[in-house]
């Protein structure tokens, strides 16, 4: 029978109008901001539409996972429907990949082209010409122009706040591999702890990294403009940050539609879809725990 | 066939596009959506050519005639944007939308609310990237490349809604993207294989894997000037320890890639084209699909042949070199089977084969500049001259804009149930091939002779190829009009279109009626 099934296709939707719209006042709102802010210009007009194309975005989002569920619910999809959804998913977060991969890639390339050849080393040392004197460390404490960039007096350690974070994170993925184990054997309620542990923790490691920022901001002089290294250490754990906190809306919306009764042993795609997502940005981390904190 | 499936095939699919604007607004149709990319895109094309016909205008004389040099920058910048981002890329995606369904038999995309966002997102994109020529101290001038510190410490206001116009464009082709992958992977026709499916598919499979690639390489780019530019980060000055080659290698190690986006549908639609009227099979279809695959991974190896002059370390020079020549391999093999399809071949010459010929011979002399540029120590020579202006519009030109042109031609009677005029086809064909070669194959010379690319003004010894260039653009440029009424005028009152025009064409996308019903394949063929 599902074989004869046509592919579900929605009659139309307006949830993508309304999509472009938001995006279009958030972005055009918080460029306008932005540049006003650097010249000095009044902000009041462009919070508004920043605001506004963010709440937009808010009622997108919603409404349009609203449809997606309410049609999964009743039926409407089929495997090979489900098997979209997993291509989508998993090209989605090869797209996140690429993207971190760049970040990844411009931390080598400082640390192992661009400082050292300040510094005067090898053939392409000749730039230590710009600023003579100047050493090459990594962290770098001392810019090679530091009236213009103050270096940090200290940067993060990888053995306090970091390695705790690292074993919230490690122990993240597996509460929430118990979580799904427990699904497929439709063992709600242990699905539902699981997951809110998962989702708990989630909020604990972002709590630290929140300290870690004022730490850093307050104690330790590190901070955005204090030259490549804060450049590149808030950068990438920000943005990572961003994705945990992604991850943990997504798990949290997956737990209260557990809590209603959403989903069974043998069709989560949603579920799924969120735990992938969770375990990709677990192992971020601890790329980012080696190769920005640790080496 | 059980009637639960009858049922729900009557709920949702028994009638055709809603009525007035609400069908473009929410449609969810791959053909509604494919006809609004190619609509825009076209109009994009326009718009980028007004530009350029700005730019050849200024560079008509030698002095400053029409504009001021920093509105020329701005023209050249947003040409390349306009044409690259406007363009030639949302025109690939609605050929996919369209073809790729009609291809592999699909009923529809894989993911058909998101393919809608994809195309309203490519509209807010353009939106915002357009409205900085209106803004206080004009659009971006550094060039489409957006280098560091043109781009951070010297560039205008408005470089930051270029960025986020930039994130945004980006999200819509990553999104259109999946949406291709997931519908070749998912939703062919059973019996449809891999190894059978058309190469417009084939190509697209794997032009979608390059943008999902490198999409996000160019968002992280961008976003590393937004922080530059707003936050105080050092990332591209030397002075806080960063280094502003960084940024060069970040946006070509997305910027090569990107131009195997731009062409790599193309060859694809080349290939559909020429075996239809040489009346033979596609010579060398698997070598063609491996050929494909290598130089998509190629393509991620030889960046930083864009940037032979910045002072790269010598075993950089040589690696580039070598990687990039590497590439003329698979190039080679392409038009190799691409000629040896037509040899002996019954062939007729109808406009999209005119095009696809064109394509081939056109596309070659581009490749061969490209070789040349590819040797190091001939690149310090030829490196930001008119050479690479003319290198890069022989491969987008009759690469890109040839393949679009030839697809049009040859999928208009199944778009629209019409036939174009052949004798205005053919002279539309004539008429950009010789305006074309006229407009760049004196770029060469200058390029040679030195003149640098992105200014205003030149020496006067530079004088007569450089009016002869501008007369062949103007050329060029108006005859794209006439594309506009062809295209008009066929889908008005041409003559009816069999389901199958061509008689040598090959494939599903013949076997439904012409104009394309609004729904096909809701129950999947059988392919063998
Ligand atoms: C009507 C036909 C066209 C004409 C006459 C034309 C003319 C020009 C000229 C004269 C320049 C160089 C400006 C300078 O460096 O001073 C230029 C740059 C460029 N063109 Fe075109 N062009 C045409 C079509 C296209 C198309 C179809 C594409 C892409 C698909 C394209 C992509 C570019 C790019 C990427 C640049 C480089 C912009 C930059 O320097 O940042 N052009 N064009
Ligand atoms: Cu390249």
């Amino acid at each position: 029978m599902s074989s004869n099934q046509s592919y579900y296709v929605p009659e139309s939707s307006i949830w993508p109008i309304v999509g472009s719209i938001g995006m279009f006042l958030t972005f055009f709102g918080l460029s306008t901001l932005l540049v006003n802010q650097s010249n000095g210009d009044p902000t009041t007009t462009a919070w508004v539409v920043f605001t506004i194309g963010a709440l937009v975005l808010i009622y997108m989002i919603t409404g349009w996972l609203r449809d997606v569920i309410r049609e999964s619910r009743a039926g409407l999809y089929d495997a090979q429907m489900d098997r979209s959804f997993r291509q989508g998913m998993s090209w989605f977060i090869f797209s996140e990949v690429a993207f971190f991969a760049a970040l990844f890639g411009s931390l080598f390339y400082i640390r192992f082209f661009a400082v050292p050849w300040l510094g005067g080393e090898g053939a392409k040392g000749t730039a230590n010409m710009l600023w003579e004197g100047f050493q090459a460390q990594w962290p770098l404490l001392s810019n090679p122009d530091n009236s213009q960039f103050a270096g940090p007096d200290s940067v993060i350690g990888p053995w306090g706040l970091p390695l705790l974070n690292t074993l919230i994170l490690v122990t993240s993925s597996i509460t929430l591999t118990l979580s799904h184990k427990a699904l497929k054997y439709d063992k709600r309620k242990q699905t539902i702890y699981w997951l809110a542990a998962t989702v708990a923790l989630g909020a604990i490691f972002l709590f630290f990294q929140i300290e870690e920022y004022i730490e850093a901001y307050s104690h330790l002089n590190l901070t955005l403009d204090s030259g490549i290294y804060g450049s590149i250490f808030f950068l990438m754990t920000g943005f990572h940050g961003l994705h945990v906190l992604l991850g943990g809306i997504i798990l949290f919306v997956v737990l209260m539609r557990l809590i209603k009764g959403h989903f069974s042993a043998h069709d989560h795609f949603g579920y799924e879809a969120g735990a992938w997502y969770w375990h990709f940005v677990d192992v971020v981390w601890i790329m980012l725990f080696v190769f920005v904190y640790v080496i | 066939m059980s009637s639960v499936a009858d049922a729900h095939a009557a709920d949702h699919h028994d009638h055709g596009p809603a009525k007035g604007i609400g069908r473009w607004l929410f449609t969810t149709n791959h053909k509604d959506i494919g006809t609004m990319y190619l609509v825009f895109s076209f109009a994009m094309f326009l718009a980028g050519g007004a530009m350029a016909m700005i730019i050849r205008a200024e560079l008509f004389q030698p002095g400053l005639q029409m504009v001021e040099p920093a509105f020329f920058n701005q023209m050249t910048t947003m040409h390349g944007l306009v044409m690259i981002f406007g363009a030639v890329m949302p025109a690939f995606v609605g050929l996919a939308n369209w073809m790729i369904p009609l291809m592999v038999g699909a009923p529809d995309m894989a993911l058909p609310r998101m393919n809608n966002w994809s195309f309203w997102l490519l509209v807010t994109g353009s939106l915002i990237l357009m409205s900085t020529l209106f803004m206080d101290g004009g659009a971006p001038n550094f060039g489409w490349t957006a280098y560091a510190p043109l781009s951070t410490t010297y560039g205008p206001d408005s470089t930051t809604f270029f960025i986020f116009s930039v994130h945004i464009l980006g999200i819509s082709s990553i999104m259109g993207a999946i949406n291709v992958i997931a519908t070749i992977i998912n939703m062919r026709a059973p019996g449809m294989t891999l190894m059978k499916m058309p190469m417009f598919v084939w190509t697209w499979l794997i032009t979608a894997f390059l943008l999902i690639a490198v999409l996000p390489v160019l968002a992280g780019a961008v976003t590393m000037l937004l922080m530059d530019i707003h936050f105080g980060t050092a990332f591209f000055d030397a002075a806080g320890g960063g280094d502003p080659v960084l940024y060069q290698h970040i946006f070509w190690f997305f910027g090569h890639p990107e131009v195997y986006i731009l062409i790599l549908p193309a060859f694809g639609i080349i290939s559909q084209i020429i075996p239809t009227f040489s009346r033979k099979p596609l010579f060398g279809y698997t070598s063609m699909v491996y050929a494909t695959a290598a130089i998509a991974i190629l393509s991620f190896l030889v960046w930083s042949h864009h940037m032979f002059t910045v002072g790269l370390p010598l075993p950089g020079e040589l690696f580039f070199m070598y990687a990039t020549m590497i590439i003329a391999v698979p190039t080679g093999v392409k038009i190799f089977n691409w000629i040896t399809t037509m040899f002996r071949g019954s062939i007729s010459f109808e406009t999209p084969m005119l095009f696809a010929i064109g394509f081939v011979v056109l596309f070659t002399v581009g490749g061969l500049s490209g070789v040349m540029l590819a040797i190091a120590p001939a690149d310090f020579q030829y490196h930001d001259t008119y050479f690479v202006v003319a290198h890069f519009h022989y491969v987008l030109i009759p690469g890109a804009i040839y393949g679009i042109f030839a697809s049009v031609y040859y999928w208009l009677p199944k778009w629209s149930g019409r036939m174009y005029s052949e004798a205005l086809g053919k002279a539309h064909f004539w008429l950009s091939f010789i305006g074309l070669n006229i407009a760049f194959f004196p770029m060469h010379f200058l390029g040679l002779a030195g003149m640098p690319r992105r200014y205003a003004d030149y020496p006067i010894q530079f004088a007569n190829f450089n009016q002869v260039s501008t007369i062949g653009a103007f050329l060029f440029g108006a005859s794209q009009l006439l594309l506009v009424f062809i295209v008009y005028r066929a889908v008005k009152n041409g003559p009816k279109a069999d389901a199958k025009p061509w008689e040598g064409a090959e494939g599903l996308e013949w076997t439904v009626p012409s104009p394309a019903p609004y729904h096909t394949f809701e129950q999947p063929p059988r392919v063998d």
